[in-house]
């Protein structure tokens, strides 16, 4: 009895180099799914609200910290596909990061206006940092801190969490309405969407003080801007070859910038306004979703002739789309049908159909190796 | 195609929707106005649209909101979307429907 007790967490061991967690929006739960089985291996139930919900993973991609709408963040162990801990810590939120040394974890938080900063082992509060205003694109870069927008004044803050306590830096001139955010894989380049303006923001975080600086100034100018029925989404942002490709606002199109010179390349003329525009891991192709009422088809554009090269329809309501790590696959979120569907990336067949409720967010664990995601 | 799509493309050529369709009215309102609103209806990126919130509003100024949207923010007009019953019904849904 005593060896079968020492052999039985043997027996169950399970590595998490090939899961992942789908968000079941509606129902405050997370399919566990296992990547190579392409196959749903579990549930976990009791996270709250869960629409608009993201997640992120610790370092040993044990632990996924979960960010709902409703200011519940939550701790789940996806091997036992339990939680081991949940707070409320606000009253809305809006995503959230940990930190290069898996100490941390931000929430950004709509109310209250802020970002407070969490003990990942415990969920005890280490940091508060009110804004006065919603938070948007929050992301954790190097040294151990985390960088985040103000919808309302139009500021970038630098959260230096190297010291246990936050320094903030604040950086003003962003412009009007910064939506979401992005940074690119070095932690480098920083960059804001404007709703209220017609352009974008960078910032150099490797400079001591980073200076914003305009990029595709007046993209949008003469033309008509639509009416954007949902936010694009900058932090499933492509960089394929040497180029970003960005989601542009209010239009049909997504524009591809230069990473290095941070100057525009091209435009491509899409569906749909684009909600997502996420290169393939290698950078080859780019999946393009859209906007409510345009919301079931998926774009595939080619990153040399910037055409787009396949289109098709998965089903009412494509919200999310995640990668194998080393793009082989992609796994889409069909909200309305119930499912989430698998793709082969190469021949654009239909591998598997996975049930689920109301998908949104898929995560694999390999996040848990990525800045800025 | 399936219902739900059928659903959502009457949505999108309100010329073919006589008669709104609660059901999928109701469904707009949670997944789309829900993308800024939350789908608890309770804010996000939008304000708070609960009952409570609205009372000060008549359903006409609602249905308004709705129809053209609020220049100069990000609420859009959804007159390319809907029909004026829709929003209607869709006003008079947020005022008194059976939202937390």
């Amino acid at each position: 009895m005593a060896l079968f007790a020492l052999a039985a967490p043997f027996a169950h061991a399970q590595a998490t180099g090939d899961l992942g967690l789908v968000v079941e929006r509606a129902s405050g739960s997370l399919l566990v799914v296992d990547q190579s089985d392409r196959a749903r291996i579990g549930r976990i139930e009791g996270l709250g609200d869960l629409s608009h919900a993201s997640l992120v993973y610790s370092p040993d991609e044990r632990f996924a910290y979960v960010f709902g709408r409703d200011g519940g963040l939550t701790k789940v162990d996806i091997i036992a596909q339990s939680i081991v801990g949940r707070v409320m810590q606000a009253g809305n939120s809006i995503g959230g990061a940990i930190s290069d040394d898996g100490e941390y974890v931000a929430v950004s938080n709509y109310e209250p206006g802020g970002v407070r900063i969490f003990d990942s082992e415990t969920l005890e509060m280490v940091a508060d940092i009110p804004s006065g205003g919603k938070t948007i694109g929050l992301v954790d870069v190097p040294g151990t801190r985390f960088v985040f927008s103000l919808w309302d004044k139009g500021e970038t803050w630098i959260a230096d969490m190297s010291g246990g306590e936050a320094e903030v830096t604040r950086i003003e001139g962003i412009g009007s309405n910064p939506y979401d955010a992005l940074v690119t894989g070095d932690g480098r380049t920083y960059i804001a969407g404007l709703f209220g303006e017609d352009h974008l923001t960078a910032l150099d975080l490797w400079q001591d003080s980073p200076a914003p600086r305009q990029i595709l100034p007046g993209y949008a100018e003469g033309r008509e801007g639509l009416p954007v029925y949902k936010m694009p989404h900058l932090e499933g942002w492509a960089l394929a070859g040497q180029d970003f490709v960005l989601p542009a606002m209010g239009q049909h199109e997504v524009l591809w910038v230069d990473a290095r010179s941070l100057k525009e390349t091209g435009r491509t003329a899409t569906y749909g306004q684009p909600v997502f525009a996420m290169a393939r891991p290698d950078g080859r192709h780019v999946w393009v979703n859209f906007a409510h009422p345009r919301n079931d088809t998926i774009q595939v554009i080619d990153s040399v002739t910037k055409q787009v090269i396949h289109q098709f329809s998965p089903g009412p309501g494509v919200l999310h789309m995640e990668f194998t790590p080393r793009g082989h696959e992609v796994w889409l979120s069909v909200r309305d049908a119930g499912k989430v569907m698998v793709y082969d990336t190469q021949t654009f067949e239909k591998l598997r159909e996975i049930e689920a409720e109301s998908p949104s967010g898929i995560f694999f664990t390999a996040r848990a190796h990525r800045t800025g995601l | 195609m399936n219902r739900l799509a059928l659903i959502l493309a009457l949505i999108a050529l309100p010329v073919l929707a006589q008669e709104p369709d609660a059901r999928a009215l109701e469904r707009l309102v949670r997944q789309d106005c829900g993308s800024c609103h939350g789908l608890t209806l309770k804010g996000g990126l939008g304000p708070d649209i609960r009952p409570g919130a609205l009372s000060h509003y008549t359903p006409e100024v609602l249905e308004t909101v709705i129809l053209d949207g609020i220049p100069g923010t990000p609420m859009p007009p959804w007159r390319p979307l809907l029909s004026e019953a829709e929003a209607g019904w869709i006003a008079d849904y947020l005022l008194n429907g059976d939202t937390p």
